[in-house]
């Protein structure tokens, strides 16, 4: 190659180059940081506690957004939660193909009913996501939470590898971990377990269900179930824990089928206290939290509160 | 209509009916943003699979190998019957293959090009093209025996079989790989207008999980040689071996329609010869070989004084010999038995190996719905579309696990993906029939119905954690989607390396209950080798691959 050409094709492809990049600055939003680790500003979404409200209200109605709405008003309402502007993660559970008769996943019509609650509390977005155990696309579909969460206008996400993070959980068993993006770089996370029985953990309710924000090996956390548990829950307490109650999973759970193994409860919990939300549902598995071992190693790590009623438990039956 | 249009009505007709194929392909996905009309019994919104149906190879390799017609094969009619009387418009208009070839023949660079003389004595009839006749002959000796090896050598199989488990899956890493490329620098413009490109072709593209094909490095291999040899022979593939391509030639030997030569106003510049894409002698001095011609029409177009045309009823005298026909095909009676018996000896020489029933491989877990092994093999035509619409990625081509007879027809490897219970895709896209499209009631099964099932699931103590080292798991009883429970656990109380006892719950499986879905399997955490692995028996399908007593010979 000659000297000339050599300098007129490195020229060409500086050129390519400073095309390529500026055009990349052009169409940059330097608002959003999606394109990298997001500073994750904090992993604790919980708010101060308030002593004129309860930390943990249940409801009761055949009408299960009304139910919501009356737990959660005892607890200061929405506005309380969610403020105008703010950016609102959702979690349900939306681990399995089931339809909502089979109380596999949460009740889709208090997850339409939460987004459309964080909306009129003027929030700026409202993501709802889950790492399923399923095939996503048919547990999103078949659960119901897609249709109900979209028509309630959030943002549905269904996890690809790209949306994952390495965040250092700092936990006993967890460490390094990747975490699904949407549920750290938010400004609120509000929790939505539905109430199972699990074969390892006695039950899955509120602080197993957010083993749904991680990726990775997840069937390995089973060796140390209860630590993993109570790690994730020191790492991401959620501003908000709403437990679906309106459909128990009393035996063959986490994943159900038969409707013989569904309970009608007809209720829903608010809880800022994630412990207590546990040890209250709990009881509809007719299991005393003292013996479930995460619910007990939460309560002494000094999570919550196991004996809910000191946390000022408050019940609105219909 | 001018000579010129009419190559350019062709050339439109191939990049349709080729995109048109693509676009198929890509769409036998459960796409991410599909919102179907009927949730609990999710079915796509096109016949993906309607391409494939319109190969009378397929047609009638199926009819003979299992003595019906499936379903939308009869489409297959709208391609022979025309071609009786026109020839075969099918390689050189439609057949996305032959437009591949076609494409990549003209592509060469300036130095290995053929041209002048070269190139005329590259485009004259090869011996070599009666290869196709006599593969043709075998596999219909083969199909008359119930050996189905048409799916292998059908260009629509062929080719779908190529863009959906090697083009596309290499497509979505290479996507991937440029993307983290670009990202890996870390500087925020270049990875952020990478990200927003990956963005956008993602869902229009991509799958919505990244599939992971077994074998198909022989797939690949064998559609990469087909490709090359473009490069030494002009469409060497759909001269020489595609038996799709000879079941239409021999179809179209007495076509009606045909090439005309005027010898009188020809001067011989042989231009016709050089650009012939069938190598079938269009030029004067040559007998025309009608079922060779894929009606390309180059010789019109590149034919300086109009000397040649194709019109209905020509006269064939132009040429000089004698008899005034067009050539007839070159095969031989003898060679032509010798084939199709050498084709019937294919049964006898698969069957009487040990893979199929005798000794069967237990890695032979075949999709939901698949029909008895014997019917199976005589209707699948390794299409892979069942593996591309696959959502978890469960379904993968075969090597030799189900015989020679049987390679690169579909098993289930749970450990990279379990089959969904509600899901019933396979047997949706299936166009031969060789997986039966399940309702959601014959898949999983309810009170009255049994569930389909592909085969039994089996514990291997010595690797089970808790059977074998002393920790909890039961990681299999939670993903375990039977009602009840196939896999159910017993407490025990074992002991770890310092004596100490470990409360542990063992997993035990209920055959009865078992349908070889493979969840467990799939999310068992010893990765490389799972403590819990499915095999076949048990499966529906099946009157002799049972366990159970009940089962026996029932199925």
């Amino acid at each position: 190659m000659e000297r000339r050409d050599f300098i007129k094709k490195t020229g060409k492809a500086l050129a390519l180059a400073a095309i390529t990049g500026g055009t990349g600055f052009a169409f940059h939003n330097f608002d959003t940081a999606h394109y990298s680790v997001p500073a994750v500003k904090k992993t604790s979404f919980s708010i101060a506690p308030d002593s004129s409200f309860p930390q943990i209200a249940l409801a009761e109605n055949v009408d299960h957004a009304a139910a919501l709405n009356r737990a959660l008003d005892a607890l200061g309402g929405i506005k309380r939660f969610v403020k105008p502007g703010e950016r609102v993660t959702i979690k349900p559970n939306v681990g399995w193909d089931r339809a909502p008769s089979q109380a596999a996943d949460t009740n889709p019509v208090l997850v339409g009913e939460m987004v459309r609650l964080c909306f009129a509390a003027g929030a700026s977005s409202v993501i709802v996501s889950d790492i399923s155990c399923n095939d996503p696309r048919r547990c999103f579909l078949r659960s119901g939470i897609r249709e109900a969460a979209e028509r309630a206008g959030a943002n549905v996400i269904l996890p690809t590898d790209e949306d994952f993070i390495t965040i250092d959980l700092k936990g006993e068993i967890l460490t390094a971990w990747p975490v699904l993006k949407y549920f750290v770089d938010t400004d609120r996370l509000i929790n939505m377990p539905i109430v199972k029985q699990h074969s390892l953990s006695s039950c899955t309710i509120a602080m197993k269900n957010l083993y749904g924000i991680l990726g990775g090996p997840r069937n390995r956390l089973h060796q140390s179930i209860d630590q993993s548990i109570v790690d994730l829950a020191v790492f991401c307490p959620p501003t908000l824990t709403v437990v679906d109650a309106t459909r128990v999973l009393m035996r063959g759970g986490p994943q159900g089928g038969s409707l013989n193994d569904v309970a009608i409860q007809n209720s829903v919990i608010c809880a800022t206290d994630q412990v207590a939300a546990d040890a209250r549902a709990s009881e509809f598995l007719g299991l005393k939290p003292e013996n479930v071992g995460h619910i007990a190693l939460a309560a002494k790590s000094g999570l919550g509160q196991i004996d809910y009623r000191a946390a000022g438990y408050k019940e609105l039956l219909s | 209509m001018t000579v010129k249009t009419a190559v350019n009505l062709r050339r439109i007709s191939q990049l349709l009916f080729f995109l048109v194929f693509f676009w198929l392909i890509l769409k036998t996905n459960f796409e991410v943003n599909f919102t179907p009309e009927n949730v609990s019994n999710i079915q796509l919104p096109y016949p993906v699979s309607i391409a494939l149906e319109f190969s009378p190879l397929t047609a009638m390799g199926t009819f003979l190998a299992n003595g019906t017609v499936f379903k939308g094969l009869l489409w297959s009619l709208v391609i022979l019957i025309p071609t009786i009387f026109l020839g075969k418009f099918f390689c050189g208009w439609v057949c996305p293959l032959g437009t591949l070839n076609h494409w990549l023949s003209e592509f060469r660079s300036e130095r290995l090009s053929r041209r002048g003389l070269k190139k005329i004595e590259s485009n004259r009839y090869k011996s070599y093209q009666k290869i196709k006749y006599y593969l043709f002959f075998i596999l219909i000796g083969a199909a008359l025996m119930g050996v189905l090896q048409i799916g292998l050598f059908d260009p629509l199989s062929f080719l779908a079989r190529s863009i959906g488990t090697v083009v596309l899956p290499m497509l979505h890493h290479t996507a991937d790989s440029i993307n983290s490329f670009f990202k890996s620098f870390g500087f925020p413009p270049l990875s952020s207008l990478s990200q927003s490109v990956y963005d956008t072709i993602a869902p229009a593209i991509l799958t919505f999980r990244k599939a992971h094909f077994h074998t198909i490095i022989t797939i690949g291999t064998f559609f990469l040689a087909v490709l090359v040899m473009n490069r030494i022979y002009t469409r060497f593939w759909c001269r020489g071996i595609c038996p799709l391509g000879a079941m239409l030639g021999l179809f179209s030997r007495y076509a009606i329609f045909g090439l005309e030569k005027n010898a009188a106003t020809c001067d011989n510049c042989m231009k016709c010869a050089a650009h012939c894409q069938g190598a079938d002698g269009p030029e004067v001095t040559e007998k025309w070989r009608q079922s060779e011609c894929v009606l390309c029409l180059n010789c019109l177009d590149s034919c300086p004084n109009n000397s040649l045309t194709f019109k209905f009823f020509p006269e064939l005298a132009g040429a000089p010999q004698k008899p005034s026909s067009t050539q007839k095909i070159d095969i031989t009676r003898r060679k032509t038995i010798a084939s199709v018996a050498g084709g019937l000896a294919l049964f006898p020489l698969f069957r009487s190996s040990d893979g199929f029933n005798v000794n069967p491989d237990p890695s032979v877990i075949r999709p939901p719905g698949a029909v008895p092994e014997d019917d199976f093999l005589a209707r699948c035509i390794r299409c892979g579309q069942c593996m591309r619409v696959c959502p978890n990625n469960a379904l993968h081509p075969t090597l030799f696990e189900a015989g020679l007879e049987g390679m690169w027809s579909p098993i289930m490897i749970p450990r990279i993906g379990y089959c969904e219970p509600t899901c019933t895709l396979c047997g949706e896209v299936c166009p031969t029939g060789a997986i039966l499209q399940l309702t959601q009631k014959e898949k999983a099964g309810d009170e009255n119905t049994p569930p389909n099932r592909v085969g039994t699931a089996f514990i291997d103590r010595s690797r089970c954690l808790s059977w074998a080292m002393a920790r909890p798991c039961i990681v299999c009883e939670e993903w375990c989607p039977t009602s009840p429970k196939t896999i159910y656990l017993r407490e025990e109380t074992v002991y770890d390396s310092n004596g100490n006892p470990v409360e542990v719950k063992q997993p035990y499986i209920n055959p009865d209950l078992c349908t070889g879905c493979g969840a467990c399997e799939y999310a068992c955490p010893v990765i490389d080798k799972p403590a819990v692995y499915v095999t076949s028996i048990g499966e529906s399908r099946s009157k002799e691959n049972q366990i159970i007593l009940q089962r026996q010979g029932i199925g």
